[in-house]
């Protein structure tokens, strides 16, 4: 409504209504939850990333609060001038619509300034990552030397990562150990279901750690967020990350690539100790693997019991995610082993199945005598399945 | 042939009786109310996955769903979403409004027209047994893989997949079909008058859409043959041990992946484009802005896709140049929503039911777009890569961007469809109840994301519990308001106040010069614009 004589817009009050309260209110929700709660670092697990555990992760953590903060910014005003519109220029208020507005210089000069004001925002944020983003890329390809600088672009270790359906291997080809990596079952890990792992990955702090991942199957990825770490596990590829730990602790993570079956239940836990830790582990390890591999190539005659006993450990250990520990699997994916041809047929080619694979079972090959003969022994008489077949590591050293 | 010698027998005997009107229909609106409907029954069955999926992640542990059957719930909610609802949708408001917008008596092929919605039933079958053939004895294992089917995995699975690949080029078929019946009808069948640059936005949006379209449902086609082709006939396109690299399907999946989510945009900005100009009262703010923006937009949409793939190991080089590339998408999207903004600022506004949707799409999708800009930045998308930030991103530009764009269009034009004026009441609290819904299910997947919660996965570790509770308790109230969007346009059908044919009062174009709801036949005449 226009007064006639000053030509001046009259704007009749109709107060606020119950539209425009809900609209404000869902507003200032928003905004409340945007700049109120999203940046707020609860470290447990709230609301944030976890606290970083190595430089990288530390300036991933600062770009993020970077660009959470201007896309909070950029909200609020977005949103302060839609609901000022929406309060203002309504109908019911008596507003009149502007019909040349997008004719004036505004209109005219808007499509450029828009664009140049989101582009200066743009370059911002751009050039903000693009330090972290070339740190990170730029993995160091050679070994560090005695007299190497601190700053010096090389690796101290390397780590191999192979993603598995559904657990992770941990390669240490310096120290000559393999980790194998699997979930532990509700009832031992409690609230750690699904974070904790049997075997973690053991890396000292202040070493310069390079990756190099890669699948034995599907498409897997390696993802550690305090470390600030995620790639991609590809059959045939070797992909490569590196990091440098800066703090103690335990830091979990998942796999980040959709997988199959149990995806969800193929964690990652990072065991960050001092040097001197590490390597009083490393030595445990290398010791358990020359006792393993002692005991696999004697030519001992192992009893019926000795082989069940070890070869219950063994099937719970590797084969039971897939064939479950009651042997009933979970067909059709994956066949039940208990009364099943292969378990109470030939045993030759029982042997041969589980050396070879066949499908979507993988090949056991890597196992050494001593496991193969002790898990064949267990599946060959559990359950009910008493063949009374008694499978000794000189067989399996034959069959392969 | 022009329109005035159109004459057929139909304009003295009205539409064909029974089922032969609806299977052999060659009219526009027919077939638009059947892409409607289609596309409404989808809408209901990909909820149905959303609501089996948020059921089974209410709670920590694995109560419903065996992880292979939720990993195939996760990868059919997303194709039936996709390809059965939004974009029939936008395809069925594409038929009832082009004609009408520029004055063409009916799509330029109208037998193609016919051929492009039935191939869409077909289809459905073939995603449905794709879910149901493992149930049987020998139906192998269940596509678990995503609706991003990635190998070396998606070659493992059983005969499922065969199926999926089958429906999926029956759905890319359809869709290229009706994209060239779209492009010839816009750029040959404008009336008098009407240039490119005086058409309403909505065929314009349409137009870019139909080229995306045609130049990359083709390499999806591509990738999913050679895919079969690994699956059944000794290649080894994306196997390493033959040769092959299984980063390869990515690309082509992707090339195609992204470019479709501005598919699945660019009809519903095309509404908004028509919806805040009538609602305002007031004309667009910048009619050739909006188009450069939208030309591109899709021009730059075409050469970012590998933004999906920052972990698999490109070099420097590459990913730097994805990065820029997509943040620089920012800046045309940017310019859409603040012509939108300009358009209602220093309007006359009425806030009836297009409009609301119109409003929250705006604040929404600007949110979902701003987490694109923090996705898009490399080193911090390390950390949010198939994480729930992500599925939060989409939600937030895929549901206000395209989803609730064909709500506000499907309330707009339902008088013009029906003939009378859908229930606004109860239209505001669906609103109401659907956006509040939206809101609660997905905005605490953001902080699910950052606190380290994958994707697709079917059971979690506790401390993710209390978001995950909320995320469903929301998604049922989504939910079942779409329970009373469907009873809203039945009643509609069926009865209401007879509307207009300029329904609503700040409407302009062609299509409200039409009685509503139109004859059969409309435009046989076409008009003059000045």
């Amino acid at each position: 409504m226009t007064n006639e004589t000053t030509g001046r817009e009259i704007r009749q009050r109709r107060g606020v209504t119950d539209t425009m309260r809900m609209k404000k209110w869902r507003g200032w929700l928003a905004f409340g939850l945007l700049t109120g709660i999203a940046p707020v670092a609860l470290a447990e697990y709230g609301l944030n990333f976890p606290e970083p555990a190595t430089p990288i992760a530390r300036e991933i953590f600062d770009l993020h609060m970077l660009t959470t903060k201007i896309v909070t910014v950029l909200m609020i005003i977005a949103m302060a001038i839609i609901f000022y519109s929406v309060y203002t220029h309504r109908k019911s208020r008596g507003y009149q619509p502007d019909l040349h507005f997008h004719k004036g210089w505004f209109g005219t000069w808007s499509w450029v300034l828009v664009p140049v004001m989101v582009l200066g925002i743009d370059l911002t944020i751009a050039g903000s990552a693009q330090s972290a983003l070339e740190r990170m890329w730029d993995a160091p390809k050679k070994r560090c030397t005695a007299d190497s600088p601190p700053e010096e672009k090389c690796y101290d270790m390397i780590v191999k990562v192979i993603g598995h359906q559904w657990w992770w291997e941990f390669q240490y080809p310096d120290e000559g150990i393999i980790v194998e990596s699997r979930f532990v079952p509700k009832e031992k890990a409690g609230d750690l279901y699904l974070r904790e792992v049997d075997n973690p990955l053991v890396l000292p702090v202040g070493k310069k750690i390079r990756f190099l991942h890669t699948s034995a199957d599907v498409n897997h990825a390696f993802w550690v967020p305090e470390l600030g770490m995620k790639k991609d596990a590809i059959a045939g590829y070797i992909t490569e990350t590196w990091a440098q730990l800066d703090r103690e602790g335990t830091f979990r993570g998942q796999c980040a690539e959709l997988c199959g079956t149990w995806h969800a239940r193929m964690p990652i836990v990072v065991a960050s100790v001092s040097e001197d830790e590490f390597r009083e582990w490393v030595a445990m390890k290398q010791e358990e693997k020359a006792r393993a591999a002692a005991e696999a190539s004697a030519d001992k005659v192992w009893s019926r019991d000795e082989l069940m006993a070890k070869g219950k450990t063994v099937y719970e250990t590797k084969c039971a995610a897939c064939h479950q520990v009651t042997g009933l699997g979970l067909p059709p994916a994956f066949p039940p082993l208990k009364g099943s041809k292969i378990a109470t047929g030939p045993l030759g080619d029982h042997i041969r199945l589980v050396l070879d694979g066949k499908g979507n079972m993988p090949a056991w090959a890597s196992l050494n005598d001593l496991e193969l003969a002790a898990v064949i022994t267990y599946e060959r008489n559990a359950w009910g399945n008493d063949t009374g077949d008694v499978v000794q590591p000189a067989d399996i050293r034959a069959a392969r | 042939m022009t329109a005035a010698t159109m004459t057929h027998d139909e304009a003295h005997h009205g539409p064909p009786k029974g089922i032969r009107r609806w299977l052999f229909s060659t009219n526009h609106k027919d077939i638009g109310t059947m892409y409607l409907v289609f596309a409404l029954i989808m809408l209901f069955l990909g909820g149905l996955s959303a609501m089996a999926i948020r059921a089974e992640l209410f709670m920590p542990g694995i109560q419903l769903l065996e992880p292979d059957l939720y990993n195939n719930i996760v990868t059919n909610h997303a194709y039936i979403m996709i390809f059965g609802a939004v974009m029939p949708a936008a395809a069925g408001l594409a038929n009832w409004m082009i004609p009408l917008m520029i004055g063409a008596p009916d799509m330029a092929l109208p037998r193609m027209n016919n051929l492009s919605f039935w191939i869409l039933p077909a289809a459905a079958v073939m995603l449905v047994l794709s879910f149901i053939v493992p149930f049987f004895p020998e139906g192998g294992s269940q596509i678990n893989t995503g609706w991003t089917i990635y190998p070396p995995l998606s070659v493992k699975v059983g005969p499922a997949m065969d199926f999926l690949i089958f429906a999926l080029h029956l759905l890319g078929i359809s869709s290229v079909l009706a994209s060239i019946n779209i492009i010839v009808t816009i750029l040959n069948m404008r009336a008098p008058g009407m240039t490119l640059f005086r058409m309403p936005m909505f065929c314009w949006t349409w137009l870019v859409t139909a080229f995306l379209l045609i130049l990359v449902v083709p390499v999806l086609a591509g990738g999913i043959t050679m895919l079969l082709f690994d699956r059944h006939f000794g290649t080894s396109f994306f196997d390493a041990a033959g040769g092959g690299d299984p980063v390869l399907f990515q690309h082509l999946f992707w090339f195609f992946g992204h470019p479709e989510v501005y598919i699945l945009l660019l009809p519903s900005i095309g509404v908004l484009a028509q919806v805040i100009p009538t609602f305002a009262r007031k004309p667009l703010f910048g009619y050739k802005s909006l188009v450069g923006a939208m030309l591109i937009v899709a021009t730059l949409g075409m050469v970012v896709w590998a933004h999906h793939q920052y972990t698999i190991g490109m070099s420097m080089g590459a990913v730097n140049y994805f990065m820029i590339g997509t943040i620089l998408i920012s800046i045309p999207v940017g310019l859409m929503v603040f012509n939108f903004i300009a358009t209602m600022w220093r309007g006359s506004m009425t806030f009836e039911t297009p409009m609301l949707f119109a409003v929250a799409i705006l604040v929404m999708f600007t949110f979902g777009g701003l987490t694109g800009v923090m996705l898009a930045v490399i080193p911090a998308d390390i950390q949010y890569h198939d994480s729930m930030f992500v599925v939060a991103h989409f939600h937030y530009v895929l549901l206000p961007g395209a989803v609730f764009g064909l709500f506000a269009g499907v309330f707009y034009w339902l008088p013009k469809w029906t003939g009378h004026m859908y229930d606004e009441k109860l239209a505001k609290l669906f609103f109401w109840i659907n956006v509040i819904g939206f809101n609660i299910t997905f905005f605490p997947q953001h902080f699910l994301g950052l606190a380290g919660m994958p994707r697709r996965i079917v059971d979690y570790n506790m401390a993710f519990t209390e978001f995950n509770m909320i995320s469903s308790i929301g998604a049922l109230i989504f939910g079942l308001s779409h329970l009373l969007f469907l009873y809203i346009i039945v009643k509609t059908i069926r009865g209401g106040k007879k509307a207009e044919a300029r329904a609503w009062e700040g409407a302009e174009g062609l299509e409200w010069e039409v009685p509503s709801p139109p004859p059969f036949h409309t435009w046989e005449t076409a008009p003059v614009v000045r």
